[in-house]
C-alpha cells in the first residue's frame, strides 16, 4: 500500500522521462545515498576496507563493462587490462606530478585507459560475439605483459610493484598508508555515485539508444543512420574510461600497492560474472552483481561461526566455493536476466499489492 | 482518384542501367526507372525477381557493379547506408528489424538519432541543452505515435508485440527520421485484411500529409493496384514493365511472368 503511484500525474514529457518517475523511488534513492554516506559512522575498519571499498570500486568497473557488453553488445574480456592501465597510469601521473590532485590523476588515467580501449576496440568492426571476446583477451594479456616487462611503468622499482604514495585532498590524507578507511570509502563512494548517474544518463539518451540499436540489430541501426564503427568505438572508449578510473581507485584507495597479478584474467572474469548475475543492460544490475560477487563469499565465510558451527578452515573454504557456485546457478535459472530484473518484478508486484491484479 | 494534396513532381531518384551480381548470380541486370516526387511507386514481381535487392541498392547496402543512381540531382556510385539515411532515405524491412530489447518509444526515438546533436558529455549530464533536445524530439515522436495510433504500447518492449503492431512500429521508426524517400519492403506481408487496411491507410496518409515519396514492394495485387500511382515490374532481375496500375495490369509480359507461360504458348504469343 505504501508503494503507490496513484495521484502522481505526469503533465510534461520531462516528468515522464525522469530517471525515477515515481515519487517513492526518488525518496528511496535519496535514502540509499544518505545511508551510504553515513555508513562510516557505524561501520568498522574491517567492513569498510575488506567489504565496502572493493564492492564500490568493482561496481564502477562493472558499470563500465555493462556499458560495453550489456548495452552496446560487445563482449569483452579485457576489463582487467583496462583497469591495470588506470592503476599504473595513475601511479605514473601522480609520481611525475606530485602536486597534482590525485583525483585528477585518476581521471587522467581513465582517459588514457579510454585511448587504449579505443585501440583494442578496432577489431570490433569485423568480429562479433565470442570471437571479439578472444580479441579483447589480447588486450588483457598484452597490457599486463607490457607493465611487467617495461620498467618505466613502475619507475624501475626492482620488485615491480606500484605503491600508492601519500596524497592529500583539502588537507586530508586520502591515499597512502596513513589514509583512513572512512576517508577512502567516502572518496570512492563519491566517484561511484557521480559516474553511476552519468552512466544512467548516457544510456537513456541518444548514445544509449544508438548502443542498444547496434546490439539488437546492427543492420537496421545502420539504415537509421548510426555509424556502427564510431558507435562501437565510443562504447569501448567510455567503457574503458570507467574501468580505468576503477583501476586507479583499486590501487590507490583499496590495495595500496599492486603488481600486475592484481589485474589478471580472474578479475576480468569476475567483473563479467557481476554483470551477468546482476543483469546485462542495467546500471542497477551492475551494482547488485558487484554486491553479490564481493559480499556473498564474505558472508559464507562468516556465517558458519556465527551459528556456532566450527569446522576446519580448508573444509570451510571448499564449502564456500561450492555454495557460491550453486548460488550463481540458482540465480541464473530463476532469472536469467539477473538481479536487476528480480528487483523490477518485485517492484511491479509491490505496486499492486495487496491485490493480485 | 481523388485530388491529392501534393502534385506528383519531377524525378526524385533515378536508377539508370543498374547491374548487380553476386558471383555468378545476376540479381539485377540493366534496370532503369525513376521515382517521382510525392508519388507512391510499387515494385512488384515474382519471388527472386530482385525487388529487395533493388531497395538495398537504393539505400546503399549493395553496390551495383554498373549503373548510376541519381538522387536529388546528385549521382552517386557507392554510398554507405548511414550516409543514405543522412540524405533522407528511410526504410522498413521484409523481416521486421526492430530493436527487440527496447520499448516502442525508444525504437521510434532511435529513428531521430540523426537529428540529435549534443555530444556524450552533455548526454552524461542530461541537463540544459541535452535535456531540451531530448524533450523536443520526444514531442515529435509522440506526434508519430498519435498518427499511428500506438499510444497504448508506448512502454512495451517491441519483442512482446504482435506481428502487425511490430510492422507499425517499424514504420514509425522510419517516419521519425522525417524522410524524403520512404522504402517499404513488404509492409503488409503476413497481415490479415483488417491490418492491411490499416497499413494502407497509414501509407496513403503519410504520402498525403507529409508529402513523402514512397517506394514499396508488395505481393498483394489488390493493394498494389489500389494505392500506387505507378508500378514497376521486375522479373529475373530485369524490368519488364513500368506504368500506371491499369497499364501494367493489361501488359501481356507481366501476365506471362505472373501466371507462367509454356514454351509453345509463348511462341504463339510471339507469332500473334
Amino acid at each position: 500500500m505504501i508503494y503507490r503511484e496513484a495521484g502522481q500525474f505526469k503533465t510534461s514529457y520531462a516528468t515522464d522521462q525522469m530517471m525515477f518517475p515515481i515519487l517513492q523511488d526518488r525518496i528511496f534513492m535519496i535514502l540509499v545515498i544518505a545511508v551510504a554516506y553515513l555508513i562510516p559512522l557505524i561501520a568498522n575498519e574491517y567492513w569498510l576496507q575488506a567489504v565496502l571499498i572493493p564492492f564500490l570500486i568493482l561496481s564502477l568497473a562493472a558499470i563500465g563493462l555493462n556499458l560495453l557488453t550489456g548495452y552496446a553488445g560487445q563482449l569483452s574480456l579485457g576489463t582487467g587490462g583496462f583497469m591495470a592501465v588506470g592503476g599504473y597510469m595513475t601511479y605514473k601521473i601522480t609520481t611525475a606530478f606530485p602536486d597534482l590532485n590525485v583525483l585528477i590523476a585518476v581521471l587522467l588515467a581513465g582517459l588514457l585507459a579510454a585511448l587504449v580501449g579505443l585501440v583494442f576496440g578496432i577489431p570490433s568492426l569485423r568480429i562479433k560475439g565470442f570471437y571479439l571476446a578472444v580479441a579483447t583477451l589480447a588486450a588483457q594479456f598484452f597490457i599486463l605483459w607490457l607493465f611487467n616487462k617495461v620498467g618505466w611503468f613502475v619507475n624501475y622499482s626492482p620488485s615491480g610493484t606500484i605503491t600508492a604514495p601519500p596524497r592529500t585532498l583539502l588537507g586530508i590524507m586520502v591515499t597512502g598508508p596513513e589514509a583512513t578507511a572512512p576517508v577512502r570509502y567516502l572518496v570512492v563512494l563519491t566517484f561511484l555515485a557521480f559516474f553511476a548517474l552519468a552512466a544512467k544518463n548516457l544510456v537513456r539518451g541518444r548514445i544509449g539508444r544508438s548502443w542498444m540499436a547496434i546490439r539488437d540489430m546492427d543492420i537496421a541501426a545502420e539504415i537509421i543512420g548510426i555509424r556502427p564503427f564510431q558507435t562501437k568505438l565510443l562504447a569501448f572508449a567510455i567503457s574503458s574510461f570507467y574501468c580505468g578510473v576503477a583501476g586507479g581507485l583499486y590501487v590507490f584507495f583499496y590495495l595500496g600497492s599492486a603488481e600486475t597479478e592484481a589485474f589478471d584474467i580472474a578479475l576480468s572474469f569476475s567483473v563479467l560474472f557481476m554483470i551477468i548475475i546482476g543483469g546485462l543492460g542495467s546500471i542497477l544490475g551492475s551494482i547488485l552483481g558487484a554486491a553479490f560477487i564481493t559480499m556473498v563469499p564474505i558472508f559464507l565465510t562468516n556465517a558458519p561461526p556465527l551459528i556456532g558451527l566450527s569446522m576446519p578452515i580448508d573444509l570451510q573454504k571448499h564449502i564456500e566455493v561450492m555454495l557460491f557456485g550453486s548460488l550463481i546457478v540458482f540465480f541464473l535459472i530463476v532469472e536469467p536476466r539477473g538481479l536487476a530484473r528480480l528487483w523490477q518484478i518485485a517492484k511491479e508486484k509491490f505496486r499492486l499489492w495487496p491485490f493480485p491484479h | 482518384m481523388t485530388q491529392r494534396a501534393r502534385q506528383i513532381g519531377d524525378a526524385l531518384l533515378k536508377v539508370e542501367g543498374v547491374h548487380l551480381s553476386f558471383g555468378g548470380v545476376k540479381a539485377l541486370s540493366d534496370v532503369s526507372f525513376e521515382i517521382r516526387e510525392h508519388e507512391i511507386l510499387a515494385i512488384i514481381g515474382p519471388n527472386g525477381a530482385g525487388k529487395s535487392s533493388m531497395l538495398n541498392v537504393i539505400n546503399g547496402f549493395y553496390h551495383p557493379q554498373e549503373g548510376t543512381i541519381t538522387y536529388k540531382g546528385e549521382t552517386r556510385k557507392r554510398m554507405k547506408p548511414h550516409a543514405a539515411a543522412k540524405t533522407g532515405i528511410a526504410r522498413t524491412f521484409q523481416n521486421i528489424a526492430l530493436f527487440r530489447g527496447m520499448s516502442t518509444l525508444d525504437n521510434i526515438m532511435t529513428g531521430r538519432l540523426l537529428k540529435m546533436r549534443r555530444n556524450f558529455l552533455w548526454q552524461a549530464l542530461y541537463w540544459g541543452p541535452a535535456k531540451n533536445e531530448e524533450m523536443a524530439h520526444r514531442a515529435s515522436v509522440e506526434r508519430i505515435i498519435d498518427f499511428l495510433e500506438i499510444q497504448s504500447i508506448r512502454r512495451t518492449p517491441v519483442g512482446r508485440l504482435p506481428y502487425g503492431l511490430q510492422k507499425r512500429v517499424e514504420l514509425g521508426r522510419a517516419l521519425a527520421a522525417e524522410p524524403d524517400l520512404l522504402l517499404l519492403d513488404e509492409p503488409m506481408a503476413g497481415m490479415n485484411v483488417e491490418e492491411k487496411e490499416d497499413m494502407c491507410r497509414f501509407v496513403l496518409d503519410v504520402n498525403d500529409e507529409f508529402g513523402t515519396t514512397i517506394a514499396l514492394i508488395e505481393h498483394d495485387m489488390s493493394v498494389v493496384m489500389d494505392i500506387s500511382d505507378r508500378v514497376v515490374v521486375l522479373d529475373y532481375g530485369r524490368k519488364i514493365a513500368d506504368g500506371t496500375p491499369d497499364q501494367v495490369r493489361a501488359d501481356r509480359v507481366v501476365i506471362d511472368a505472373y501466371l507462367g507461360v509454356s514454351h509453345d504458348q509463348s511462341e504463339t504469343a510471339e507469332q500473334a
